[in-house]
């Protein structure tokens, strides 16, 4: 067992429980869209970031990876956290203008309008969370999606961009998509 | 390969033996009476030092002195012969030659040179003067370290690259190689070795200059089995090649470093993770393993000490982001490149969840070098809390290009002007770029500051793997801070919004204000920005990437005002924020200006001012840089 701070709260959990799964029984609300609590945590997705002062040093950690540790004070509500989880909402909706889940989950933060702009072909509804291919790999265990590219040029594919022979047509990545961006198509 | 030992290799078998293998080294070398040293390394080998190399083998033979070095071990003696080194450093100047014992010191040596040479040395015992270094008060320097470059430096890590044969295992020997090896495996405990190199004050030199004898302590504490050594030379900063150089031209003191650290630490394996764009290093790099391992350095009961080591070569597939030591990790266990969260110290669970010691090549080059000379010498040199020597690699608007070593606490003045020789031209210094991408840009009130890693990182740089990039008037900042967020764009696996997103947006907002479209909110804007792709990503590529943004208007705000407010690009590379005008007091009415456009921008007749019309003009200089009478502006 570990025994640490969460919002002023002295807490006592087992090893290894990670700060998002605490908060989450506390009924502390903390936006995430890359995690699942079915699947690995990725840590792609940056919102669930929350400070942690360890040994007297903040820093801003994903709460969806980090574990609870002996000693740590966790706070997920400073105005550090809440500016830096403004700005990567902003991001979001300069990816994703056109995507409702983003819009509504950006409102929700106080977020109406964003002040980046990228490229057209660096906007997309895909957030490129991964949680369509943890769900193939880990829940279907089928593999038949993955990333490709790297930084703005990253995407979600299958290998070599054909039909995935391995595809069993589970639905499971549509299932867990959080903006919707995967579409099921009924084969001939 | 060149020079593949041939004679019958026998295995040293105790410590002890390598006294004498240093002395058999030694004396077969000095029995050739002249050596002809030819840089070898990358920058002197496109400029065609081989070609010089083989010739003057080539001439050498011509006058009946039999040139294979196998004679010399053999204990037969030669006049003279020609030998291929690492790099001198003076990328400059190259191709380099240097004549040993002398210590004569030619530059910019070209084929139709090599039978003065010969002749001025082995006739004459003379020199070729107009191939000597050059003052500029138009004196000539005889040797290396007559030569400013050099004399302001202190080369000791560096202090193989360029004097020994990098593809003869036996060249190393006989510079005190692999005695450091000898004397931890016959006098000190693997627990002295972690003391000695904590008592060093070693510190990493990839970047992030965490203390090497701590990080070797954690792993020798752990439990793990089997414990894994990597030596990290994914060196992809732009302008930066410390790491390559040292491969090339002395790569057995990073592997004899390495194994001392295997010894120290109690591990089995160890990984080079070189970049597979580095073939030169990559080739040396192997034939010194095999070397090593034919000398019982490496492999199973090395030097009869029953203590087992060897090395693999991984090649990185080109992803900058594999530098990280988690991507690195994970490129070498098969997966994507990608960095990932580690709450465990890689001491604890590194490679292959295993105890995992990760140093960067200049880091293991030191260690021998600590070994041999002892850590109070070592820790002698440089500041309070950064002992030791820096290598750097000079480059950008600088007059002596090339690789140098100096003493931690040097300053940038001393860096850049006494040992780069200034800038170009006589022109004003604007801006040095430290640390690579994630590095700040300093401006000319910081060059008195002692570079060190705490110095850099107080005024918002960092020490980084050590590259220099030095820029002139001529530089514009916020196109210098695009280049690198673009550069960072471009490498961010794509893992974390911040990074991947955040440099998209970052880089529209550079591109904006490039083109004349900023806004004055911008640069708030891109502030915000900058602290939120810092705090919010995962690894060092993403945390750091805002440095350049930050540092530039941190230092050179006003130059960004310019270009929002005044749409002005004052160091005229911004090609929307500036013209080119004629100067009608200055022009002589030559007519250059007209003669060399490019695109029939400017009118001229004879007798008559020339004239720039705006419409036609393509920005590209040349009217400006032809012009003899500042006419043009």
């Amino acid at each position: 067992m570990v025994t640490f701070t969460l919002n002023g709260k002295e807490l006592e959990v087992k090893e290894g429980t990670t700060l998002l799964e605490v908060a989450r029984d506390e009924g502390i609300n903390i936006p995430t869209l890359c995690y699942h609590e079915e699947m690995s945590s990725y840590g792609a997705c940056r919102l669930c970031l929350v400070e942690v002062i360890k040994r007297g040093w903040p820093s801003i950690q994903p709460a969806c990876l980090y574990p609870a540790q002996n000693g740590i004070e966790v706070n997920t509500d400073t105005e550090r956290v809440r500016k830096s989880r403004k700005i990567l909402l902003e991001l979001y909706l300069a990816r994703s203008p056109d995507s409702q889940a983003i819009i509504d989950l950006a409102k929700e933060y106080g977020v109406r309008d964003t002040r980046f702009k990228l490229k057209e072909s660096e906007r997309s509804d895909c957030i490129l969370c991964g949680l369509c291919v943890r769900a193939c790999a880990e829940i279907s265990k089928r593999h038949a999606i993955s990333f490709a590219h790297r930084g703005s040029k990253r995407a979600i594919q299958t290998p070599f961009e054909e039909l995935a022979d391995v595809c069993v047509g589970c639905q499971a990545c549509a299932f867990v998509c959080p903006t919707g961006v995967i579409k099921i198509e009924e084969a001939d | 390969m060149e020079q593949e030992i041939t004679t019958r290799v026998t295995p040293i078998s105790a410590p002890s033996e390598m006294t004498a293998m240093r002395e058999q080294c030694k004396d077969a070398l000095d029995r050739r009476k002249t050596t002809f040293r030819v840089c070898a390394g990358t920058a002197c080998i496109a400029g065609g030092s081989l070609d010089v190399y083989e010739e003057l083998k080539n001439q050498i033979k011509q006058r009946g002195i039999d040139v294979d070095v196998e004679l010399l071990f053999e204990g037969g003696e030669t006049e003279a012969g020609a030998s291929k080194s690492g790099c001198h450093g003076f990328c400059q100047m190259g191709p380099l030659v240097r004549i040993e014992p002398q210590g004569t010191f030619y530059n910019k040596v070209k084929v139709d040179d090599v039978p003065n040479i010969i002749s001025a040395t082995l006739e004459d015992q003379g020199v070729v003067e107009e191939l000597l270094f050059e003052n500029q008060d138009g004196s000539r320097a005889a040797t290396e370290k007559e030569v400013p470059f050099y004399a302001g430096q202190k080369r000791i890590v560096l202090g193989g690259c360029g004097t020994i044969n990098p593809e003869d295992i036996r060249n190393y020997f006989a510079v005190d190689g692999y005695q450091a090896l000898a004397k931890c495996l016959q006098d000190m405990t693997p627990e002295d070795v972690v003391e000695e190199m904590k008592k060093s004050g070693l510190r990493g030199r990839g970047g992030g200059g965490f203390p090497a004898g701590r990080k070797w302590e954690s792993a020798a504490k752990a439990t793990g089995r089997p414990k894994y050594i990597i030596c990290n030379a994914d060196e992809g900063d732009p302008g930066a090649f410390m790491d390559r150089s040292l491969i090339e031209g002395n790569p057995q003191s990073v592997i004899e470093g390495m194994i001392i650290s295997a010894y120290g630490v109690g591990a089995k394996y160890g990984v080079v993770y070189v970049r597979a764009e580095y073939p030169l290093a990559v080739t040396r790099l192997f034939l010194a393993l095999d070397q090593a391992r034919e000398y019982g350095l490496l492999g199973e009961n090395i030097m009869g000490s029953g203590f087992d080591f060897d090395i693999e070569v991984f090649q990185g597939a080109g992803a900058f982001v594999c530098g990280e030591s988690s991507a690195l990790r994970a490129s070498i266990e098969g997966l994507p490149g990608e960095p990932t969260a580690k709450y465990d110290h890689a001491t604890d669970k590194g490679l292959w969840e295993k105890p995992t010691v990760l140093n960067n090549v200049e880091t293991f080059a030191n260690v021998p070098i600590i070994i041999n000379q002892g850590a109070d010498w070592y820790a002698s040199m440089g500041t309070e809390n950064s002992k030791g020597t820096k290598v750097f690699s000079l480059v950008g608007n600088i007059v002596n290009t090339g690789l140098i070593e100096v003493e931690m606490g040097t300053t940038l003045r001393k860096i850049i002007f006494d040992i780069g020789g200034g800038i170009p031209d006589g022109k004003p210094f604007k801006a040095v770029q430290t640390g690579g991408p994630s590095g700040g840009c300093l401006p000319a009130d910081k060059l008195d500051m002692p570079v060190d890693f705490d110095q850099l990182k107080e005024v918002g740089s960092m020490m980084g793997s050590g590259g220099m990039i030095v820029m002139d008037e001529g530089a514009c900042v916020v196109n210098v801070a695009k280049y690198f967020i673009e550069f960072c764009n471009d490498e961010s696996c794509g893992k974390c919004i911040s990074c991947r997103d955040g440099s998209a947006a970052l880089l529209n907002i550079l591109e904006r204000i490039c083109e004349g479209e900023g806004r004055e909110e911008d640069l708030e804007t891109m502030e915000d920005l900058c602290h939120c792709i810092d705090d919010a990503s995962m690894c060092g590529l993403g945390t750091s990437l805002p440095n350049p943004v930050l540092s530039t208007l941190h230092y050179f705000r006003d130059e960004y005002l310019a270009h929002i407010k005044d749409k002005n690009c004052p160091a005229k590379v911004c090609k929307p924020l500036f013209t080119y005008e004629v100067i009608t007091d200055n022009c002589k009415k030559c007519g250059l200006c007209f003669r060399n456009c490019p695109s029939d921008a400017v009118i001229w007749k004879k007798k008559e001012v020339a004239e720039i019309i705006q419409d036609k003009c393509v920005k590209c200089g040349i009217c400006k840089e032809v012009c003899k009478f500042d006419a043009v502006e």
